[in-house]
Formats: C-alpha cells, sequence, structure tokens
C-alpha cells in the first residue's frame, strides 16, 4: 500500500506561474488532449478574436446600407454572414450606432464582458476598477480624460453587460473616407472607436 | 452577493489607466490562465456563471489586488477543487506554495415566482432583492426605475445556474436608466442602459 505523504503547509505564496502550472497540470491529468486544447485556446485569443473582425463588420456597415440595416437589426446574423460566428452563449449581437448627438461606451461593470470574438479581448483599462466603476456614473469625465472630449450637446448612452447579450458600438464614418474601398476603410477602424471610447 | 466585484458607481477609484493600443495579454502565463479557463468551460468541468461566481467569491482584499488574469485562475482552480477534480492541498503541494482560492458558495435560488413577460415601453423597478448567491443585478439599479427598450433571447438564469438549481431560461431586457436616478444629486447626465433579467423585474403603472 502506498504511503499517503504527510499535509504539506507552506509559508510561502506560489508564485501564479506555479499556479498556472498547478491548473494545467491538474487538467492535462484529466485525459483528453488538454495540450492541443490549451495550444489552440492560446491560438484563438491571440490571432483569431482580434478587433480586425469588428473592423471588417464596420467597414462593410459604412460601405453597403442593406447590411447595415441588417446588422442593426441582428447583428449576431449578420456578422455570422461575414464568415464571424459568435460563441453559442453569446445569443444576441446589439449593434449601437453613434451619431452627430448619440455617443456609445460599452462597460461591464461586474468583470470584464465583450463581444470578444469581434473586437478582441478587453485590454486592462476596461478590466480595471477605475474604469468600472466611475463610466456609469461620470461618463463624460471619464472620456474626458481618456481624450475624449464630447461636446456638451451630445447625449451619452453607457452599457452595462451585465448578461450575455453583446454590445459593439458602430463608429461615425469620418467625412474624407467616404468612398473608399471596405479594406482601407475596415484599417482605420480602432479597437477603442467600437469599445465607445475614442471617436474616428 | 453584495460583493467587492460589484463596482459600478463605486467612489474613490482615480484616472483610468488608459494607453492607446493597450494590449489584452502582457506575459504568456496570463494567456494560458485564460486558456484554462476557458478549456474547463468547452469540457464541461463549469459553466459560465459558475466561473464568474467563484470569482466574486474571493476575499475581497486578494481580489482587489489580483490582477485580471490571477482572478480567473483563483476562480478556476476554486470551481476544480469544488468539483472534485482536485484537493486544495494537492493544488499546493503541486505549485509549491500557498494557493488562495475563493470562499464556499452560499445557497442560489430559482426563478422569481411572479416573473412575468414584458414589452418595449413598459416602466419596470428592479426587485430590491438581497440574495447571499450569485446574481447579475448590479447594485446600482437595486430598487430602480427605468424604461424596457428591447428583450433578448433567453439564457439560463444566472441565480440558479452558478449554484446546480433548477430553473427557466428567461430573457434580459435592456433597461434604460437615467443616471440622475441612480445617484441623485451625484451623477453626470447619461443613460445607462443595462442587460436585466425578468425575475428582477416588476412593471410599474
Ligand atoms: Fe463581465
Amino acid at each position: 500500500m502506498e504511503a499517503i505523504p504527510p499535509k504539506q503547509v507552506f509559508q510561502r505564496t506560489a508564485s501564479i506561474e506555479e499556479r498556472v502550472n498547478a491548473v494545467q497540470a491538474v487538467l492535462q491529468e484529466q485525459g483528453g488532449d488538454a495540450a492541443a486544447g490549451l495550444a489552440d485556446l492560446d491560438h484563438s485569443a491571440q490571432q483569431e478574436w482580434v478587433p480586425q473582425n469588428g473592423a471588417r463588420v464596420v467597414a462593410r456597415a459604412w460601405s453597403d446600407p442593406a447590411f447595415r440595416a441588417r446588422l442593426l437589426a441582428d447583428g449576431r446574423a449578420a456578422v455570422a454572414e461575414m464568415g464571424l460566428p459568435m460563441p453559442k452563449h453569446h445569443r444576441h449581437l446589439v449593434v449601437l450606432e453613434n451619431t452627430a448627438t448619440v455617443h456609445n461606451v460599452i462597460c461591464c461593470t461586474l468583470c470584464s464582458c465583450t463581444a470578444f470574438t469581434l473586437i478582441g479581448l478587453p485590454p486592462d483599462w476596461y478590466k480595471d476598477f477605475e474604469y468600472r466603476s466611475r463610466v456609469v456614473r461620470e461618463a463624460r469625465t471619464v472620456l474626458k480624460e481618456m481624450g475624449l472630449d464630447l461636446p456638451p450637446e451630445t447625449e451619452i448612452r453607457v452599457w452595462d453587460t451585465t448578461a450575455d447579450t453583446r454590445y459593439m458600438v458602430l463608429p461615425m464614418q469620418p467625412a474624407a473616407t467616404v468612398g473608399w474601398s471596405p479594406e482601407r476603410l475596415a484599417a482605420i477602424v480602432t479597437r477603442d472607436s467600437m469599445i465607445g471610447v475614442a471617436r474616428l | 452577493m453584495d460583493g467587492m466585484h460589484d463596482l459600478g458607481g463605486k467612489q474613490g477609484f482615480g484616472r483610468v489607466r488608459y494607453t492607446l493600443n493597450a494590449p489584452a495579454f502582457h506575459a504568456s502565463w496570463e494567456v494560458r490562465a485564460n486558456s484554462l479557463y476557458a478549456l474547463a468551460v468547452r469540457r464541461g468541468l463549469f459553466n459560465m456563471d459558475e466561473y464568474r461566481h467563484a470569482i466574486e467569491r474571493m476575499e475581497p482584499r486578494h481580489y482587489l489586488s489580483a490582477g485580471y488574469y490571477e482572478r480567473s485562475l483563483t476562480g478556476c482552480a476554486t470551481l476544480l477543487v469544488e468539483k472534485g477534480l482536485v484537493t486544495h492541498e494537492e493544488l499546493e503541494r503541486r505549485a509549491q506554495g500557498r494557493f488562495p482560492l475563493a470562499a464556499p458558495a452560499a445557497e442560489g435560488r430559482s426563478n422569481h415566482p411572479a416573473s412575468q413577460p414584458l414589452r418595449a415601453g413598459d416602466r419596470v423597478r428592479v426587485r430590491a432583492d438581497y440574495v447571499p448567491g450569485h446574481v447579475r443585478m448590479p447594485g446600482y439599479i437595486r430598487g430602480k426605475t427605468g424604461v424596457v427598450v428591447s428583450e433578448s433571447p433567453t439564457y439560463p438564469f444566472p441565480d440558479a445556474h452558478a449554484h446546480g438549481v433548477a430553473s427557466q431560461d428567461e430573457p434580459t431586457y435592456d433597461v434604460r436608466f437615467r443616471s440622475e436616478d441612480l445617484w441623485p444629486g451625484s451623477a453626470e447626465p447619461a443613460l445607462v442602459h443595462v442587460a436585466v433579467f425578468q425575475s428582477y423585474l416588476e412593471r410599474i403603472a
């Protein structure tokens, strides 16, 4: 019979890398091909779920009025048309159209939810306590601090992602870019403009 | 639960540490931590509501001092222990050091018995519920009044789904609130839209 080792009591907290490795070892021992599953997810997080996806959607919406209408009516179906399926649990995509008088901005006060397959996994500042606590209560000041000074007459709408409905801002097209090709347009669309903390 | 994670409207935090084109990841362990929880969800070891709630149950000082991906890893590890896939002791032996986990869960709850379908234009009040388990109602809308703008497809009810309690899927409503109603005399004017589960809402005249 195998001896049971005595319980170890540690004085130090394991480093974060040691804790990651410990959890990884547990999943690997579950069987299946955990290494391949993790490599696949690492790849998706860094190469597939990128803001260039959302940028293509925005560029097409600017260039194709019928697509724009479909996108605003049913975001999930419209992005799927472009070969951009969303995760099963994101059952609804609401696309928020910025205009000269309305500005939309997205947050998640409870954690970090975003339409990450379209606009990329969120940056630090989106998940930090400063943004999460303040943007719902003092949006205008927060946006101004972040470099977006909106005219006083612009109505601000803040969208708190508290369920699995996902949001994406459709930024206003800069007047100088009318008539550009969708590829050229997509290149000017930033992640932060699709979160709504920047205008183009 | 009225946990540390429920940050909307909390005061005292300073400027957003904003940089242009901030990366999503800063180190390879962050990428891996993200993939670990995602793999566990993909394999059905736990669901997203359980995962979110495990993070919410972190001791508040740990929650505040940990970065995002440490919170993610802590939630994932807590659930692996709670699901019986590994013991806490074994995790610490593997990591060769202490491995702080989240606190145990309280009870969940099922759909509200009086939950009823709503329509765009309905005036609604958020029920003044205080629950010990998982809930996706940010504290700043509790008891507040808003207007239904639209309806989503149905989703698992998080208050139940995070706790293995039986429940019906239900829609969320996009409810529009005025910031001045949420924090009277102490907010900048804006419209705040929140995705609110049907069980959290009651129609008012
Ligand atoms: Fe979130």
